[in-house]
């Protein structure tokens, strides 16, 4: 059960999570408990899942090159392609999605010539194209979002 | 404008930040960097806007959350950026993005993500979105995502040191 400093911890602290020696400590005082409380919460909250951890969004393509990819695999194959996918490091997200495009996942590497190399790799391995969608502009990247608790 | 420190940094902070007192100055123990380094190094890294966010990752279907669609439009190239600019002040829309087409199998340029907690609710908010932003007479499509197969946060490895696998 999420209690009210659950639900503070979720919503306030997902942009900008203080930056200084004690930030539990930092966020115990804004809201008027202790720090073991708040490492308390965190942890639950962690356990629970209702976090996947604290840390940071990178932008694409500045440390390393990134894509999205796109495959259109027959449904009783999906399960099997997706696994081949998912197999190789540099995948990080793969996911069904509703479309006769339905296998989507992004891929990282340092450079793109490598890049290239796992793509084609996967192609040959899984028998299908890999339709590559990379980011040309990113005009707003907000994956923290206000949750609204009440409904 | 980042070296090979900032790169480790990024890569451990992808692990998340302990719940410790001291959590910064346990990532500088890895590294052996000050507590103050690391600090400053971070706050550089956000100053730069390499570093989008950093703070809490919450788990978007665990929070009731489910339904999320991908929004895909052929916008003129003309109007993109205007179009995309409009878009991303809607609250529901987590991510606009600008993407090659791919011919007539996928005419699409833009992409924005819509989280909510159920199909219906998404839609209404798509519906909202495409009358407010001039959209009706653009094509588009919606894709939910159905079953993930993999997800984790992205994961910027440091070139490993020599000798280091």
């Amino acid at each position: 059960m999420l209690t009210a400093m659950h639900k503070q911890l979720l919503n306030d602290y997902q942009q900008d999570f203080p930056l200084s020696p004690t930030p539990y400590q930092d966020i115990a005082s804004s809201l008027g408990v202790t720090e073991e409380d708040v490492l308390l919460a965190f942890n639950e909250l962690a356990d629970e899942h209702f976090i996947s951890r604290i840390g940071s969004i990178i932008v694409p393509n500045h440390i390393g090159v990134s894509t999205l990819v796109a495959m259109a695999v027959p449904v009783e194959q999906l399960q099997s392609i997706a696994d081949i996918v998912s197999r190789y490091p540099e995948v990080n997200h793969n996911y069904e999605r509703e479309n006769r495009f339905n296998l989507w996942f992004v891929m990282i590497a340092k450079d793109d010539e490598y890049l290239q190399s796992v793509i084609e790799t996967i192609e040959t391995e899984s028998g299908f194209n890999a339709m590559q969608l990379p980011l040309l502009a990113d005009y707003f990247i907000n994956l923290g979002f206000e949750m609204d608790f009440d409904d | 404008m980042i070296d090979f420190i900032d790169r480790q940094l990024i890569e451990l902070l992808q692990d998340g930040l302990a719940t410790v007192s001291r959590p910064y100055a346990l990532i500088g123990q890895q590294l052996n960097l000050s507590e103050d380094e690391v600090i400053v190094r971070l706050s550089r890294l956000k100053e730069l806007g390499l570093i989008k966010r950093l703070g809490v990752i919450v788990n978007h279907r665990k929070l009731g959350y489910c339904a999320n669609a991908m929004v895909v439009f052929d916008v003129p190239d003309t109007l993109v950026e205007q179009i995309a600019g409009h878009v991303s002040q809607f609250s529901f829309v987590n991510l606009c993005y600008l993407r090659p087409r791919r011919g007539e199998q996928w005419p699409y340029n833009l992409y924005c993500m819509i989280h909510g907690k159920n199909r219906e609710k998404v839609l209404q908010q798509l519906d909202h979105l495409i009358s407010s932003c001039g959209l009706s007479s653009v094509n588009h499509e919606v894709l939910f995502s159905r079953k993930c197969f993999k997800q984790r946060g992205a994961i910027y490895k440091a070139d490993s040191e020599p000798g280091k696998v």
